[in-house]
């Protein structure tokens, strides 16, 4: 089974965010409210300085703290993808996954439910690639299963340098940022 | 230098995690509270205090009742999908505190009752004779009542370990992730318990041997607190940073002054003077002790919220 993942070259984000209107519109989030997101980090002293720009999401996890503490499987990881998604009908708003995630990529949606990137999973199915890889327009987001070596993603990651978010966590995330 | 700026302004979420408000502390200690009266309970029932009727044991197990129901409320209100709550109990997912949790509060209501019916109240044996007779036949059984105190001491301690575990286990929160938080919250509820009873009971005896017994159990929240702060600065980065949340961060005042100084080390030295007959037993250390670990509760609860192990 394909374990899916994304790996964005931060050399070529420009921080647009279309990404993110993408996502919204194409899951229709309510107002305020995103599954996707834009860090600017800025780090040196003038003038070794170095700017990343990263469109972050839900890392969908190896090791998902917010599965492990559901406490009515609403979370919970499946196929295509091996990827960690939400039944909304089993969550019950507890906000447990909210406060397990090291990333913050949850929310609670307006209705109640615990809601995240599901790297839409929808399009997925029908061969597509997701809403914010879809319209990046400097491509510099990368889709697909981590697990096939001649996947685009596992060849970027093969011959690039590239770091994971709080790897020191222990959650396993799937989503690099190319450097 | 290392600067960040972001565009997620997620409600409960930015600009850091706030999801937990004053229920799920008032919850947790509720829960800690009842946990540390069903073990005094069982202790009682071990020890034949049932059957005295001046002791307090007879109000013990309706008040757990109310007090646990109270605290199952406040847990109610927390949650953002109230109509699906049920969905709690139509699954047992192992590897989740909350599951557990959900559970043993199942098992607890039964235990309460059961002790309820060895130690019926005399008001309510007055009106309602044949719940005198049953629990007087009950009383007669030994096994059921060592069966009884057993369910009592032992759910009292998963349920006041759980409340500590709820939160140690969320690996995200620096704070938090410490396997000391269960046995911590544990011994406050312990201490909450017999400071309450302490303060219920009209029979002299009672009240010293409680007074006693919470003096223990404020020395062990000392130790654990000790313990927990080692495990915090001796461990990563994170670790030691959310460590000084509570170390001339926000929450320094709070919990020192707060809970240590006036919740744990002021009913302490107040109850040593009372026990040793230097000074009366007197409500001010029970409700300095029980202030102090509610505040506990939402000092942890909040400040474990805003340690992460991002930037920040």
């Amino acid at each position: 089974m394909a374990r899916y993942g994304m790996a964005i070259d931060t050399m070529r984000c420009v921080g647009c965010m279309d990404c993110v209107v993408a996502c919204k519109t194409e899951n229709e989030l309510p107002e305020g409210l995103c599954r996707d997101w834009i860090v600017t980090e800025a780090t040196g002293a003038f003038p070794d300085t170095r700017l990343e720009l990263r469109s972050e999401r839900c890392n969908h996890c190896d090791r998902p703290p917010c599965v492990h503490c559901c406490p009515t499987g609403a979370s919970h990881v499946e196929d295509p993808g091996h990827l960690v998604q939400i039944t909304k009908e089993l969550c019950i708003g507890c906000k447990a996954c909210l406060a397990a995630c090291p990333y913050d990529a949850r929310y609670i949606h307006r209705d109640g439910y615990a809601d995240k990137c599901t790297f839409c999973v929808h399009r997925v199915e029908q061969g597509l690639s997701p809403a914010c890889v879809a319209v990046c327009p400097t491509r510099c987001m990368h889709f697909g299963d981590l697990d096939d070596p001649h996947s685009e993603v596992s060849r970027l990651l093969t011959s690039r340098r590239h770091h994971a978010l709080q790897p020191e966590a222990g959650t396993g995330p799937r989503i690099f940022f190319l450097t | 230098m290392i600067e960040f700026t972001n565009t997620r302004a997620n409600h409960l979420v930015d600009p850091f995690l706030h999801v937990w408000g004053w229920e799920i502390p008032l919850y947790l200690f509720l829960g800690g509270l009842v946990a540390g009266m069903m073990a005094i309970v069982g202790w009682f029932l071990f020890t034949g205090r049932h059957r005295q009727t001046h002791s307090v044991m007879a109000l013990l197990p309706g008040l757990g009742l109310v007090l646990l129901s109270l605290g199952m409320g406040a847990l109610f209100l927390d949650l953002e999908h109230k109509p699906y709550v049920w969905r709690l109990y139509t699954t047992f997912q192992p590897s989740s505190p909350m599951s557990w949790g959900a559970w043993i509060l199942v098992a607890v209501y039964p235990a309460l009752l059961g002790a309820l019916l060895l130690s019926v109240p005399t008001f309510l044996r007055e009106r309602f004779p044949a719940l005198a007779t049953l629990s007087d036949r009950l009383r007669a059984q030994a096994p059921v009542v060592r069966g009884i105190a057993a369910a009592n001491l032992s759910l009292g301690g998963l349920l006041g370990i759980y409340t500590g575990i709820l939160l140690s286990a969320m690996g995200a929160r620096p704070l938090w992730n410490s396997a000391v938080l269960g046995p911590l919250f544990l011994a406050s509820g312990l201490s909450s318990a017999a400071a309450l009873v302490h303060m219920m009971a009209r029979d002299r005896s009672e009240s010293q041997l409680l007074a006693r017994a919470d003096n223990r159990f404020l020395q062990t929240e000392i130790v654990l607190l000790a313990l927990f702060f080692i495990g915090l600065l001796t461990a990563t980065q994170v670790h030691i940073r959310a460590a000084g949340l509570l170390f001339g961060g926000p929450f320094t005042a709070v919990f020192w002054v707060g809970v240590v100084g006036v919740g744990i080390a002021l009913p302490l030295f107040i109850q040593s003077l009372a026990v040793s007959h230097r000074i009366r037993h007197t409500p001010v250390a029970p409700l300095l002790v029980l202030a102090g670990g509610l505040l506990l509760r939402f000092v942890i609860v909040h400040a474990g919220q805003v340690s992460r192990w991002g930037p920040g």
